[in-house]
């Protein structure tokens, strides 16, 4: 599969559908592709049944501070080379987004450690605790909001 | 298999209680003066026989007898510093060189240390890397789990200051603020070489070790 024809099934499942703009943009090394969140579950089972992008490559967050976080996941088909970089946007103060996890079996860690970073609750995680940082810390340090020096008793 | 509760779910077994372990007593200990108060407390049961303080004290109050003690000092000192064993701990990229050091090319034994791979047979702890916050817990029970007398080296700038990590979220701000440390060796890393100056240090200073009588202490934690 193309890029060109990924963009017209998107086009055609995703874009002239009721809900929101969607914004599909050819680049160099695959497609961009910008979902509202309440279709983020959905656009992703569609990437991975329709497009063929079985490959979870990563998932993190952005912190644009006042326009609120954005969560960005890629996705690819190894058979065709297509890959799919799929964002939402979740809105200011908001801090809840749809977990992949039903989808995609590898997001289970990614998004783990993205609530561990920016705070994020991934609604349908089955698991959904810290990471990487101790389980008594606070706060999310890679919110821009985060002071870095945030003093952690007894060490710092 | 652990104990059963009769009658019970065949499954169901009782956890031993999970031990709690004491607060180290080096923490409080600022100088050798106050080790020794520490030991004149200490419960009868684990001091020396009346008759062996008595012998000792009485060599030393013997006109000339200091010498016998400054010497037996000496003698014991020289023991410790000729077989420090370090306990093999590596944390970050230091450690890498910290490896190079204790091999062949650079070889420590010729010193009479033996990298040794549990922290209770060893005297000396190289701090060789980035201490995180989430790691420091686990390096402060591992380095009081060592025996009396030890030592610890904070090997490179992570470990002195925190290093080029020193303003992120997540990095302890030198390691001696967990543990006392005896001896700084800087660089990011150091070589091997400066690594081998500072046990080299460190085997001078425990060979002095009575006649300073002072323990490193944790560093006030300012910022």
């Amino acid at each position: 599969m193309t890029h060109e024809q990924a963009k017209t099934l998107i086009g055609e499942r995703f874009g002239s559908a009721e809900v929101a703009p969607v914004s599909a943009e050819a680049t160099g090394k695959g497609l961009v592709v910008t979902v509202p969140a309440a279709d983020w579950q959905s656009f992703a089972r569609f990437a991975k049944d329709t497009l063929g992008c079985r490959f979870f490559s990563f998932s993190t967050a952005v912190d644009w501070k006042e326009q609120g976080l954005e969560v960005v996941a890629k996705v690819d088909n190894l058979d065709s080379g297509l890959a799919l970089m799929m964002k939402t946007k979740l809105g200011p103060g908001v801090s809840e987004c749809p977990s992949l996890v039903p989808v995609y079996r590898g997001a289970d860690w990614m998004e783990r450690e993205c609530y561990d970073m920016f705070g994020i609750r991934f609604d349908g995680h089955p698991d959904l605790r810290r990471i990487l940082l101790a389980d008594d810390w606070v706060g999310h340090p890679l919110l821009k909001s985060y002071a870095v020096d945030t003093p952690h008793p007894p060490y710092r | 298999m652990g104990l059963r509760v009769p009658g019970a779910h065949p499954r169901v077994e009782i956890k031993p209680p999970v031990p709690t372990i004491p607060a180290p007593i080096w923490r409080n200990i600022k100088d050798l003066q106050e080790w020794e108060q520490l030991h004149q407390k200490r419960p009868e049961g684990d001091k020396h026989s009346a008759a062996f303080e008595s012998l000792t004290d009485g060599i030393h109050s013997f006109p000339g007898g200091f010498v016998v003690t400054t010497v037996a000092d000496a003698f014991l000192n020289w023991a410790r510093k000729s077989s420090v064993w370090p306990v093999t701990f590596g944390l970050a990229c230091c450690a890498i060189e910290m490896m190079a050091t204790f091999a062949s090319r650079f070889d420590v034994e010729r010193l009479g240390m033996v990298p040794w791979a549990s922290p209770r047979h060893s005297d000396l702890m190289v701090v060789s890397g980035t201490v995180t916050i989430k790691m420091a817990p686990m390096l402060e029970r591992i380095y009081d789990q060592m025996p009396d007398p030890k030592w610890a080296v904070s090997m490179g700038s992570c470990a002195n200051s925190g290093g080029p990590f020193r303003h992120g979220y997540h990095v302890v701000k030198g390691v001696d603020r967990v543990i006392p440390v005896d001896v700084y060796v800087p660089g990011c890393p150091p070589p091997p070489e400066s690594l081998l100056n500072g046990l080299l240090l460190l085997q001078d200073q425990i060979a002095h070790f009575r006649r300073t009588g002072r323990r490193a202490a944790p560093n006030p934690k300012v910022d």
